[in-house]
């Protein structure tokens, strides 16, 4: 990509951060941490990867991309909204009763997204069934799916990773974010997943592992995944849980948590700084 | 009964899975390792590259499928009730359920006829639990007319259905040139006044043969054939109950949560009914052969006799 390409996706980025911090602040709860540590790949998704319309949210052409870990809700929205498919303004509903924002994502009542999901290890055996359909339908469109390290300890996350290799569906993507924390505590205090990428490997999946803060090995990652025949790949990225908020990184703490009025005005502050930093680039 | 021709309804299901496959190129079908003994072999046979083996990992196909019918195709997921219905609850719920997707649960080897295999595979939870997710449509249809009118019926609803199919042959009673199915609708077998028999699956032939000695013993007996359990034909219930004001309930499942309770939730509300209900009480089934299991928890015309009779004071 393009320096000014880069110097775009890093800006949106910061927006992205931005708008999990007004959906959980608006919320008064939610989950900061793993949407936070997934900004970087949520836009990189949805502003260079996804072949989708957001004027069109059902083209039944587009790429799919279903949110294992749904309770990441809050980033997945706010790079939906950055992208167009609903007002950013609304990101602070998020949570509310009478908002279309729900607490986990909806296909139903939220523009843009392709699966509900919510309970983990669910939604990678969806978007398995989405490429196994996408290859019988001759379609060419691609599934994209985001699991949280914790959420691999789910014994279905392995049975879809077997069909997936099973069937072939190299028109399948699983991202994995490995941040390192679950909701108590580090994951291989909790129950190891690790290694991740051997455990991948030997159920017969291509894996790239990158930094997923990294937009040159995001991209490279995404492609390498295209260029794969005959088997999915997994793209294994090491993350930094609260990316961007200096008090909520690599905090377990800060998984569920939303930040009061005081912390959203630093967590504000200081993404607002990033933003001003990238954009004097 | 001895030139009574007898199916059993998990063979209707894959007889019929394999006549839709025909009209219907979006109609696919996820097993998980037991296509010989659902059926859909049968489809399978027929339409190979519509039929998905997921292994033995029922929550997983359920998901699946669920992402299948996302994207326009018609999925018809299988396994054994307890497995399905059972071990896969939650992702139903979840996956298939809260969305609202276009997904067909095919339940095969429901109730307690599944026989010597015991309690492990003898599921009498499915109704109970597939009538708590809010959409979901729930059927046990009674023959092989009806199980391929009924699944049918489910390819050309646009929604969840839960359907469940028996192991065990059972007596066909419909008449396929002049049967007609509904979602949701019953039927009345034969009519009466003197108390209503509310039957579904292979309960149903049970209760006619019980409506036929009760008649002969001065009991008249309305039998119904409630196929749909959810949306349940309140209609027809209310109106069985208000005319003859007992109510028998007969299903092979646990009195807990299934036809009965429905039947009694309605009635307890609308149009309060003395109510006997008919099924596996509380508690597990073992081995055993079909016939005498069903006879031994009470599954049978003999003991429908006995209850109406006793109900009515005869």
């Amino acid at each position: 990509m393009t320096a000014s390409e880069k110097k775009q996706l890093m800006a949106t980025a910061c927006k992205v951060r931005m708008g999990v911090i007004e959906g959980t602040h608006g919320a008064k709860a939610g989950h900061p941490g793993g949407s936070l540590s997934a900004a970087d790949v949520f836009t990189y998704l949805y502003f260079k990867e996804l072949n989708i319309d957001p004027k069109n949210p059902k083209w039944e052409d587009r790429d799919r991309f279903v949110l294992s870990k749904g309770h990441t809700a809050p980033g997945l929205y706010a790079a939906l909204a950055e992208r167009g498919f609903f007002p950013v303004a609304d990101l602070p509903t998020l949570r509310h009763i009478d908002s279309y924002l729900q607490g986990h994502p909806n296909m139903n009542t939220v523009p843009g997204v392709d699966m509900s999901t919510g309970s983990l290890g669910q939604g990678i055996s969806c978007a398995a069934g989405m490429a196994l359909a996408a290859k019988h339908q001759g379609k060419t469109c691609r599934v994209y799916a985001l699991l949280g390290d914790g959420e691999i300890q789910e014994g279905q996350v392995w049975e879809a990773f077997m069909l997936a290799h099973h069937y072939q569906l190299d028109n399948l993507c699983a991202v994995i974010d490995n941040n390192g924390l679950q909701i108590d505590g580090p994951v291989d205090k909790v129950m190891s997943p690790y290694p991740i990428p051997d455990k991948l490997r030997s159920f017969g999946w291509n894996v790239v592992e990158i930094d997923g803060h990294d937009f040159d090995q995001i991209e490279a990652a995404f492609a390498k995944a295209r260029e794969t025949k005959g088997v999915p790949t997994a793209i294994v990225m090491k993350t930094t849980k609260g990316k961007g908020v200096s008090y909520m990184e690599n905090q377990a703490g800060w998984h569920g948590k939303a930040p009061n009025d005081e912390e959203y005005e630093i967590a504000m502050t200081e993404l607002k700084a990033q933003l001003a930093e990238v954009e004097a680039m | 009964m001895a030139d009574v021709k007898k199916i059993a309804t998990r063979d209707s299901y894959g007889a019929a899975l394999a006549e839709l496959g025909k009209e219907h190129d979006d109609l696919i079908v996820f097993d998980a390792d037991l296509a010989g003994a659902t059926k859909t072999g049968t489809f399978k046979k027929a339409f190979p590259d519509r039929h998905f083996n997921c292994g033995i990992a029922e929550g997983n196909m359920i998901a699946v499928a669920a992402g299948a019918s996302t994207m326009g195709l018609v999925p018809f997921a299988s396994s054994f009730a307890m497995f399905a219905a059972g071990r896969a609850f939650e992702q139903v719920r979840n996956s298939i359920g809260y969305p609202h997707l276009n997904v067909k649960i095919g339940a095969t080897h429901g109730g307690i006829s599944v026989g010597e295999d015991g309690a492990s595979h003898q599921c009498c939870e499915d109704f109970a639990l597939m009538r708590s997710i809010p959409g979901m449509v729930v059927m046990s249809p009674a023959d092989d007319v009806e199980a391929r009118a009924a699944v049918k019926a489910a390819y050309e609803y646009v929604g969840p259905v839960y359907l469940r199919f028996g192991r065990l042959a059972v007596p066909v009673f419909h008449d396929e040139a002049t049967f007609q199915f509904e979602i949701g609708k019953g039927e009345v077998l034969q009519d009466g006044t003197d108390v209503a028999i509310i039957a579904n699956g292979l309960m149903v032939n049970e209760a006619i043969e019980a409506g036929k000695v009760l008649k002969e013993a001065g009991v008249s007996a309305r039998v119904i054939n409630l196929c749909t359990i959810k949306p349940l034909d309140e209609e027809l219930v209310l109106k069985a109950a208000q005319e003859c004001g007992k109510v028998i309930t007969c299903e092979e499942h646990s009195i807990i949560g299934g036809l009965g309770e429905a039947v009694c939730a309605l009635l307890s509300e609308k149009c309060p009914t003395p109510v006997r209900r008919i099924g596996v009480n509380d508690e597990f089934g073992h081995s055993g052969p079909a016939a005498a299991l069903l006879k031994q928890f009470g599954l049978s015309a003999d003991h429908i006799v006995e209850v109406a009779k006793d109900f009515c004071g005869k």
